[in-house]
Parts: C-alpha cells; sequence; structure tokens
C-alpha cells in the first residue's frame, strides 16, 4: 500500500482518442492515465473496444490496413502516433502479450532470444544466454524449462506456453508489458500462475491488462477502467470499482445485470 | 404468440410408427448411398487396374532384349585403324562386314547375296557400330578373336518374345519317307501324322471361305445398287455404269467361287492344301536341316530345303519334327528362311537374353531396338529444373506479397480472380504464349540479354529445355501461386501479432516466420504442379519438343525432347517393337510422377503442422 | 432496489430469498420485543416464560441465514451492491439475532420484577421500551424497501432513547439512594433499561447497514448521542 501514498508515475497518458474502423467509431474521446509500475485492469463487455485501444498502445493496429487513430498517446511525454516513431521501435518498448499463447514452433531458447536477437540487445553469446536466462526466470518458468531449453515451445502447456511468451515479452526489455486475454485460453491453475506472475512484474514493469474475468481484474489490478460502447465510463482504484462503482453501467457489468 | 402445439405432448412422435418407418427409410437410403460410393470407387479401381496392367504387360516384353553371340575375327581396313585411333568418341567405326561374316560363319555353307543379306538382317542396324566402339576402346583386339555380343534386330527381338506368333510344335509320328524329285523333296507319312497342320490350314481356308463370301455379299450389294442406277440412267452413262456393273460381277463370281473352293478344301479330310506366302508356314526339321511344305495331302506332301539336310533319307518318329507357325509369311518381316536361321541359333544355344538396360541409358533411335530413354529423361530433368527456377521463386514472391504485403483493394482481387482463371487456362494455350513471346522474341526482336550471351547461347530456341521450361514454368505459376497463398494462410495470425508484438518488422515477421511454417505447404503444392509439369505434353508439341532428337541435352539450351513426348512419338511409330518400349517409357514416367507424388505426401506427412 | 434484474435470475431469487429472511426474522424479533415490553408493563410472567422460550427459533433462523449468506458468496462471488447486500444480511442478522437475546433479557427480568411489588417508574420503561421498539420496527420497514431517508431519521432518533436512557438511569439511582430497599428492584429495572438502550444501537447498527446497502458509504461518526456521564448525580458522600 506505499505505492498509492507515493505521487504515482504515469507512463502513458492518452487524451481523446478515437479510433475508426472505416466508418464505424471503435474508441470514443478516451482520456486515461496509465501508471507505472502498477497493473492496469482493462473491462467490460465484448465489442467496448478494450482490446482496440490497448492495440492502439504499441501501434499494433497499423498493421490493419482500415484503421485509423486519431487523438493523442503518449508514453513517458512522447506521442506514439508522431510521424517520426518507428512502430517496430515502439513495439520493442512495449512488449504485447496475446490472448492464445502463440509461441513460435522453435526451442524455447530460440523463442525468447528471438527477440534480443533483432533488436541487438547482446552481442555475445554469453550475453543472450544471460537475456534468456533472466527473461525465463522473471516470468518464472525457468526451472521448469532450464533442462530443455532445446525442446519446442510448442511442446509446453498452455500455461508454459503463456509463461514463455511473457517471458519472450520480457526479453525485448520493455517498460510497458501488455496483455490481451492472457488467460482466457488457461486452465485455473495455470490462470493463477500467470496471474501471480503479473504480481511479480509490477515490480519492474507497467501492466495493462485485458481480461473478460472480472475476478481476475479484482485480484491483479490496482487500477480498472470500465470501457463500455467505446468509452471509458469509469476509471479508478480497483478496490473502489468492485465495491462501490461510482457509474451505473459499472455496477451492472460487474454485479452481472447488463442488458 | 398463440400457441397451438403442444411441445410437451410431441416426445412422444420419436416413437411412433411413423418415425419408425422414417428411421427405416432413411437407413436404406444411407444404405443405397454408401453402396454407389463403393460402385464408383470399383470402377474407378477396376479402370486403375486395367490401365496399369495393359500397360506394365507390354513394358514387361521390352524387360529383356536378345543378343547372338558372335565369334568374329577383327580386321580392319587403314582408313578404319585412323579413325579407331581418332580420340573423338564421335568417330564411330561401323564393323558391320565382321559381325556379318561372324553370322555367316555360324551358317556353315555358301549363301548366295539375298540369303547374306536376309542373315545380315537379323542383326541390329547399330551391331557392327557398337562392336566398332569395343575395338576403339581396346586396340589390341585387332587381328584377334573375339566373342562378341551383337544385337539383334527389333523384328527378331519381337519374334523371339512372341509377337510374330511362336513356332508351334506339330508332333512327330510314324516314320517320315523322303523322296527327292528335281528341285522339290515328295514326303510321305502316316495318316494323322500332319493333323495340327493340316487342322490349323483347314481354320486358315475356312476363314478365308468366310472372307470370300462376306466379299461376295459386299459386291452384290453394289450389284444391286448400280442395277438401280443403270434403270433411270441416261443413254450417255448407261454404258459406263454396265461396265461397272459387269466388273462388280465378275468379281462376286469369283469371291463365291473361291468361297466354294475354300471352304470345300476346309471341309475335305482329304484335301490337298498348296502352300503360298499367304498361307501359315509348316517346316520340318530334321537331321540338322530344315524343309519347307509348299503342299500337303492327307499322307504325303512336297517340300524345298529351306536348310541342308545331313543325310537326305527316311526317318523314324523322333527323328523328325514337324512346326507349324500360324502367321502367314508375307505378314511379317522375317521369312521362313530368316525365322530358320533364329531358330537354329536359338536351339544351338547363340542367342541368349539380357536385362535391358539400354532403354534407360541410350537416347532415341529410328531403330526400334536401340532406342532408349536417357535422352528424354535428361531433356524432362532440365526442362524441369528450368520450371522449377523460374517457377518457385516468381511463384513464392508473389504469394508473399499478395498475402502479407498488398492493400487489399479492387485490383488486387482482380490480380487474384485473373491468377485462378490462369490455372484452368488449357495447357496447349501456354505453348502457343511461349512460342509467340520467348521463339518470336529471340528471333525478331534479337534479345540482347546478357549482352548478347542468351543471343548466343540459344539461337533458336525451339526444342529446348530452356523453352520447354519457360513455358512450363507459366503453366505452373498459378497452381504454385494458389497453394503457396493456401499455406501463408494457413499460418495462424497469432504467429504473425507475436513476432510484430516484439518488435519485428513486417520484412522479419515473413521472412523468419511464415515463409518457414508455409514452405512444407509451399513445396508440397509446388511438387504437384511440377509433376503435373513432367507429365505435360500439349504446350511441348507446340514449341517443338516432340523432334527426333538422338543426343540427350548437355545443357538447357540444346535441343531436346522429354518423356511425355518421346511416348507421344514412339506411339506413332509402326515398329512392333516400339509397343513395348512405349510401355516402358509410361512406366518410367508414372514411376517419376509416383515418387514426387511421394515425396509431396512425405513432406506433408512430415512438416505439416495444424493450428 | 432500483436495479435491474441479473442475467443470471437464480441470483436475483437468492437474494430476495436471504432478503426476505431478514424481514421475517426482523419481524420475529420486533414480536418478542414486542410480548417481553406487555410482560413487563401487565405483569404477566407467562408471558415472559413464551419469550424466553422462543429465542431459540431466533437463534435458529440466524444460523439459516448465516449458511445461506456463506453459501451465496461462495458460489456467485457478488461485488459491488450483490456483496454489501450479502455482507450487510450476514451483519443485520447476527444483531437481529442479539436484540433478540436483549429481548429474552427483558423478559427473565420481568419475571423477577413480577415477584416484587409494582413500582411507579416501571410505566417510564415501558414508554422507554415501546419507542424503542418503534425504532426496530421502522428500521425494519426501511430495510425491506431500501428506505434510505427512513433508515437516516431512525439513526437520528436513537439519541431519543439514549436519553430516556439517561433520565431513567438518573430516577432510579435517585430511588435507590432515597431506599435502600429497591435497590435489588432498581437494579433489575437498570438492566431492563440498559438492554433497551442496546436494542436501540443496535436498530442504528441496522440503519447504518442500509445505508452501506445503498449508498455504499459509511454513515458516519457523527451520530447525536446522549451523554450519560454529564449530568449523573453523584452520592454525597462520595
Amino acid at each position: 500500500m506505499q505505492d498509492m501514498e507515493m505521487q504515482p508515475e504515469v507512463k502513458f497518458s492518452a487524451r481523446g482518442v478515437d479510433v475508426f474502423y472505416g466508418s464505424t467509431q471503435a474508441i470514443k474521446a478516451v482520456d486515461i492515465d496509465i501508471e507505472d509500475r502498477a497493473v492496469t485492469a482493462f473491462i467490460g463487455p465484448s465489442g467496448c473496444g478494450k482490446s482496440t485501444f490497448l492495440r492502439c498502445l504499441n501501434r499494433m493496429n497499423d498493421t490493419i490496413d482500415i484503421c485509423k487513430v486519431t487523438g493523442e498517446i503518449k508514453l513517458d511525454g512522447g506521442d506514439i502516433y508522431d510521424n517520426e516513431v518507428d512502430p517496430v521501435q515502439l513495439r520493442a518498448r512495449v512488449g504485447m502479450v496475446f490472448q492464445k499463447p502463440n509461441p513460435f514452433p522453435k526451442s524455447i531458447y530460440d523463442n525468447v532470444a528471438y527477440g534480443p536477437r533483432i533488436h541487438g540487445l547482446a552481442t555475445t553469446k554469453a550475453e543472450l544466454d544471460d537475456i534468456v536466462e533472466q527473461s525465463l526466470r522473471r516470468a518464472a518458468i525457468w526451472t521448469e524449462v532450464k533442462d530443455r531449453l532445446d525442446a519446442p515451445g510448442t511442446g509446453l502447456s498452455g500455461g508454459q506456453q503463456q509463461r514463455l511468451c511473457i517471458a519472450r515479452a520480457v526479453a525485448t526489455a520493455p517498460e510497458v508489458l501488455l496483455m490481451d486475454e492472457p488467460c482466457s485460453a488457461l486452465d485455473p491453475i495455470a490462470t493463477a500462475q500467470v496471474e501471480e506472475l503479473i504480481d511479480e512484474l509490477r515490480a519492474s514493469y507497467s501492466v495493462v491488462i485485458v481480461t473478460h474475468s472480472m475476478q481476475q481484474a479484482a485480484r491483479v489490478s490496482q487500477k480498472t477502467a470500465f470501457f463500455h460502447l467505446g468509452e471509458v465510463l469509469e476509471y479508478g482504484e480497483t478496490g473502489k470499482i468492485f465495491t462501490n462503482p461510482d457509474h451505473e453501467k459499472t455496477q451492472q457489468y460487474i454485479t452481472g445485470r447488463f442488458g | 404468440m398463440a400457441t397451438t402445439v403442444d411441445m410437451t405432448a410431441l416426445s412422444a412422435q420419436h416413437t411412433s410408427d411413423a418415425a419408425n418407418r422414417r428411421s427405416k427409410a432413411r437407413h436404406w437410403a444411407e444404405w443405397r448411398l454408401k453402396a454407389y460410393g463403393i460402385a464408383a470407387i470399383a470402377l474407378a479401381a477396376l479402370a486403375l487396374g486395367i490401365l496399369i496392367s495393359t500397360v506394365i504387360g507390354k513394358a514387361t516384353t521390352v524387360f529383356y532384349e536378345y543378343y547372338i553371340s558372335l565369334d568374329t575375327r577383327i580386321s580392319v581396313t587403314e582408313a578404319e585403324r585412323d579413325r579407331l585411333r581418332d580420340p573423338n568418341p564421335r568417330a564411330r567405326v561401323g564393323m558391320d562386314k565382321v559381325a556379318r561374316n561372324a553370322m555367316v560363319a555360324k551358317v556353315e555353307r555358301d549363301l548366295n547375296r539375298t540369303e547374306r543379306r536376309d542373315l545380315g538382317r537379323l542383326l541390329s542396324t547399330d551391331a557392327g557400330l557398337e562392336l566398332g566402339d569395343v575395338v576403339k576402346a581396346d586396340m589390341g583386339l585387332i587381328g584377334q578373336r573375339l566373342l562378341y555380343p551383337a544385337l539383334l534386330d527389333d523384328e527378331v527381338q519381337m519374334y523371339l518374345k512372341g509377337g510374330l506368333g511362336k513356332l508351334i510344335d506339330a508332333g512327330t509320328q510314324g516314320r517320315l519317307v523322303l523322296k527327292e524329285l528335281g528341285d522339290e523333296i515328295q514326303l510321305g507319312f502316316e495318316p494323322g501324322a500332319m493333323e495340327v497342320a493340316r487342322e490349323g490350314l483347314a481354320k486358315q481356308r475356312a476363314n478365308a471361305a468366310r472372307a470370300a463370301r462376306a466379299e461376295a455379299a459386299r459386291q452384290e450389294n453394289a450389284i444391286a445398287a448400280t442395277r438401280t442406277d443403270l434403270t433411270g440412267a441416261s443413254e450417255e452413262s448407261r454404258a459406263s455404269i454396265q461396265a461397272a456393273l459387269d466388273s462388280f460381277m465378275a468379281r462376286r463370281d469369283k469371291a463365291v467361287e473361291d468361297a466354294q473352293r475354300l471352304q470345300g478344301l476346309a471341309d475335305d479330310a482329304n484335301a490337298v492344301f498348296t502352300l503360298t506366302n499367304e498361307d501359315p508356314s509348316v517346316l520340318i526339321r530334321m537331321s540338322g536341316g530344315w524343309l519347307k511344305l509348299t503342299e500337303l495331302g492327307p499322307t504325303s506332301a512336297r517340300a524345298i530345303v529351306m536348310e541342308p539336310l545331313d543325310i537326305l533319307g527316311s526317318a523314324d518318329a523322333g527323328d523328325w519334327n514337324a512346326e507349324y507357325l500360324a502367321r502367314p509369311e508375307i505378314s511379317r518381316n522375317l521369312n521362313d528362311r530368316q525365322v530358320v536361321w533364329i531358330e537354329t541359333f536359338k536351339r544351338s544355344g547363340f542367342i541368349f537374353a539380357e536385362v535391358n538396360t539400354r532403354l534407360l541409358s541410350v537416347s532415341d533411335s529410328s531403330n526400334a531396338e536401340l532406342a532408349g530413354i536417357w535422352g528424354a529423361m535428361v531433356g524432362s530433368f532440365w526442362t524441369m529444373i528450368v520450371t522449377f527456377c523460374l517457377a518457385f521463386p516468381i511463384g513464392v514472391m508473389a504469394s508473399i506479397y499478395l498475402e502479407e504485403f498488398a492493400p487489399k483493394n479492387r485490383l488486387t482481387d482482380f490480380i487474384e480472380v485473373n491468377i485462378n482463371n490462369l490455372a484452368a487456362v488449357p495447357s496447349i494455350v501456354f505453348g502457343l504464349f511461349g512460342i509467340t513471346v520467348l521463339i518470336s522474341g529471340v528471333k525478331l526482336f534479337d534479345v540482347q540479354l546478357f549482352d548478347g550471351l542468351l543471343r548466343a547461347i540459344v539461337d533458336d530456341p525451339r526444342s529446348t529445355p530452356l523453352a520447354g521450361g519457360f513455358v512450363l514454368a507459366l503453366m505452373s505459376l498459378p497452381t504454385i501461386i494458389i497453394a503457396a497463398r493456401a499455406s501463408i494462410r494457413a499460418v495462424p495470425p497469432s504467429i504473425r501479432d507475436a513476432a510484430l508484438g516484439i518488435g519485428a518488422s513486417k520484412l522479419q515477421t515473413s521472412t523468419h516466420h511464415v515463409l518457414p511454417l508455409a514452405m512444407p505447404g509451399i513445396l508440397t503444392g509446388s511438387i504437384i504442379a511440377m509433376a503435373q509439369a513432367l507429365g505435360e505434353t500439349a504446350p511441348l508439341i507446340i514449341i517443338g519438343m516432340n523432334s527426333f532428337i538422338q543426343e540427350a541435352p548437355s545443357t538447357p539450351f540444346d535441343k531436346g525432347n522429354v518423356l511425355p513426348s518421346l511416348i507421344y512419338l514412339w506411339n506413332n511409330n509402326s515398329e512392333r517393337l516400339f509397343d513395348g518400349k512405349t510401355a516402358a517409357a509410361i512406366v518410367v514416367l508414372l514411376l517419376f510422377l509416383i515418387a514426387m507424388n511421394a515425396l509431396a505426401v512425405l513432406l506433408r506427412k512430415r512438416f505439416e503442422r495444424r493450428w | 432496489m432500483n436495479m435491474s434484474r441479473h442475467i443470471v435470475t437464480s441470483f436475483d431469487d437468492e437474494l430476495k430469498t436471504i432478503s426476505a429472511r431478514i424481514s421475517e426474522m426482523g419481524g420475529m424479533a420486533e414480536e418478542q420485543l414486542s410480548r417481553a415490553l406487555e410482560a413487563v408493563a401487565t405483569r404477566d410472567s407467562m408471558m415472559a416464560s413464551e419469550v424466553i422460550a422462543n429465542d431459540d427459533r431466533i437463534d435458529a433462523m440466524e444460523v439459516k441465514l448465516e449458511e445461506m449468506t456463506i453459501q451465496l458468496l461462495a458460489l456467485r462471488q457478488p461485488v459491488a451492491k450483490d456483496l454489501r447486500e450479502v455482507v450487510a444480511a450476514l451483519k443485520i442478522a447476527s444483531t437481529l439475532e442479539r436484540i433478540g437475546d436483549l429481548g429474552k433479557n427483558v423478559a427473565k427480568r420481568a419475571i423477577y420484577l413480577n415477584e416484587s411489588q409494582p413500582l411507579k417508574i416501571s410505566s417510564s420503561i415501558v414508554r422507554m421500551g415501546r419507542q424503542t421498539q418503534t425504532l426496530v420496527a421502522e428500521v425494519l420497514d426501511a430495510y425491506t424497501v431500501r428506505d434510505t431517508a427512513l433508515a437516516v431519521s431512525v439513526w437520528k432518533r436513537d439519541v431519543d432513547i439514549d436519553e430516556m436512557y439517561n433520565s431513567l438511569f438518573r430516577e432510579l439511582i435517585t430511588y435507590m439512594m432515597e431506599d435502600s430497599r429497591t435497590i435489588g428492584l432498581c437494579s433489575q429495572l437498570l438492566f431492563v433499561a440498559k438492554n433497551l438502550e442496546r436494542i436501540g444501537d443496535h436498530a442504528t447498527f441496522i440503519a447504518e447497514m442500509i445505508y452501506y446497502v445503498t449508498e455504499g458509504k459509511r454513515l458516519g461518526d457523527d451520530r447525536p448521542k446522549g451523554d450519560p456521564l454529564g449530568e449523573l448525580p453523584l452520592p454525597e458522600h462520595f
């Protein structure tokens, strides 16, 4: 609880963000400040735009031709949609973990080493080995895989695969980790492991997680944003959102009264 | 909405008689469908079985080839000696004379010109040349005796394989009495001793009689038709029509007469058959020689000497033997004398069979016994190399661009539709395109590619594997692009997301992840496209790859031939031995296709992953 | 409950059942209190005994309610208002059980009082009791309809009970100082008054719970309270 007494440092600052898919507006005037070294959860019903907004934060939406983003998103004060910014470099700073564990069909080692290799983070094999080990340790999977780094990453269990993907994201030394429903394909035990991991990662990164499980949002996050029809209806302390939300829609959504 | 149906009561319907009837009908319909399916598959399997068994059955006839072992004495003229010394392998020496002399020596008697020619023709056209090659390889053989196996002529090969009908053992029964009668020999034998030959001849006469009757009937029709013409004809034309009518009637009368005579012979147990070259041959083997019958009665016959007998005297049963060859001399390329020689050599053990490696190791030839598929295989190989080198990179790059980089708009849609359409274009059209672009291009526009190098190498691109490969590459492109796009699309987007998400560029994502994962699928599709191209004939005929080329192309710029067009060529040849060789070439082509498809299946099984 | 229904309707049913059980239990506690006061007023020991005997039923109901709420917490994992609802129900149930206990205690004292001379002051006790009973009844009504205003009014009016208690306290002390023979009797009455004052406090707690359920906030600590020690008449020899 010490964090709350300190003035929280803002990592991402979004102002008036609109996202259009062709002529349909997916995100409407979103203003949000995402804190450093904290877990921020995005919740909301399907199609509310929470994933879309998450993908704005590392410009993954750029890969969709018809997607257009307006407004301002600043990472440490710099506009990430500036023409000067290379989305490839941005994505190295803002790592992402996806809904389905998606390890490359390569060895565990190569999975983790891929990012550092393409970004030139290691100059020697020893350095690369060290980065791989640290990343795997940080993703709390080192002890499980250290004896079989040459085994294919796809041969791991679902939970291990997802932690491997987290290790892979961590390996590029990002400042922010975006997680798009990271546990939706996992069993409860694996989910718990990943949640524990997210809690540990909070110490070093700003973590943004999109989840459909409100319990998960409640368990892992410090701040929660409720998205509805492309808007952020409510954004605040997770404890407050889940005991006494301000907005009627939030209340209805989290208590299971939607629609 | 007002409820009129009580849903809970409907449950009982499921156990009613009507439901049972419906279920029975359903089962019956299902059974019928299965039966149709099985029948269809059985039909297809039957067709395939017939195809395979026919082809393989024919191909087995060229599995062996026949040689005759010649006891030669190598002697050369000065001119020949010079040529033998020439290191150029193309300077070949035809030692036909040596080979022929060795043949003559085998017959052990003086031969006249015709006989010598006939005897020489038993050898393959190239037998002398091949002997020359042996001598060239070892000059020390000159002046020596050499036991040399010479390849036999294709007709002889056919005969030995039974392709011209077999010499049937017509038996030996009782004593055969010989009496010299001028040039001919009078034979006397027990009644029934020549029964096999007589039955064969009677049957042949009966068939001839039937044919004559059919001819008579045809003439009768013609007569009837001409008569009607005659009634309505004008005075001027009447004379010519009458002349035609007369000739028809004469022919009918002759046919009727022939039919009666032949039928009479066939029916008469004591008939005396006169044997001409249109009749089956009846030969008598005795005392180290051969006789040929010219007339066959119930207990006597006339014969001429084919190969002289040791003793011209009578022989008891077992010391003589009648042989019967159903195919008349006139309808085969080997005369009776040649047959007698072949039989003699065979019986003396000079003729032996060897596994036919020549088929795979030599190129095309106009002589059936010398023709092989090596040149065509090499031509196919070069063509496939050119096809692959052109079609694979272009196809893969096009697919990567279309799938990963191209914006989705009307233009790319249009391109996509047209690629699919291109796959349906008849292959012969590609041939026309090829001849227009490539051949006219080189000829008319004097292509100066690579400083005119291309122009220098391919002066006339017709018939070259380069041109063939170019055309086949065009033909395979749509197939490769469609397969490649499908397998690129099969790579899950999550892999792309993963790579992009850790900051890989689009190009890195494509080359590091998407392409390697799609590669087995792309290769499978490409191999299948290649297999299709390997079996393609039509466009290659257009660009002239079906020409007769005796040498294997050593580069893709030399004139060459491919397997399917060789098959097409051979199939049009009249020599009987080419039938078997065509089938053998088909078998080889099929083996290549099966091997390529097996490779494709293996790749798919081994590397295919499902997401 | 001005909110729309849950998507899972059985959740709604369970919440309603708990609410209904609370109301039923509240009715019973109120009844117990009323009958205990009746027993004091009419000096009816029989009725007092009945009240004592009936307390078990309230205890049983509390156990039942506790089971229901715990099960609902485990299976439905309610959040926000639902969570407050359930937690409040759990707390209100135990409060009502305490009210029932206090009622029983009043009835027990009534039996003792009935055995001695009647005192004039008893009627003041009964009046205070009626006032307490009204608060309990009102707070239960407020719970049934989630009427925050009524709950707040109950919460504010508890000060009246406190003041009545203080004056009764002073009066009984005076009695006891005047006539030491009445000490036993008066101390019994003092206990009855104290019990009633406690019941009033419990009613305010329920009011606070109602406020928490509907508003999501605490009602605060600035509740008006009577000061029992301010004007306490000390014995002279102290």
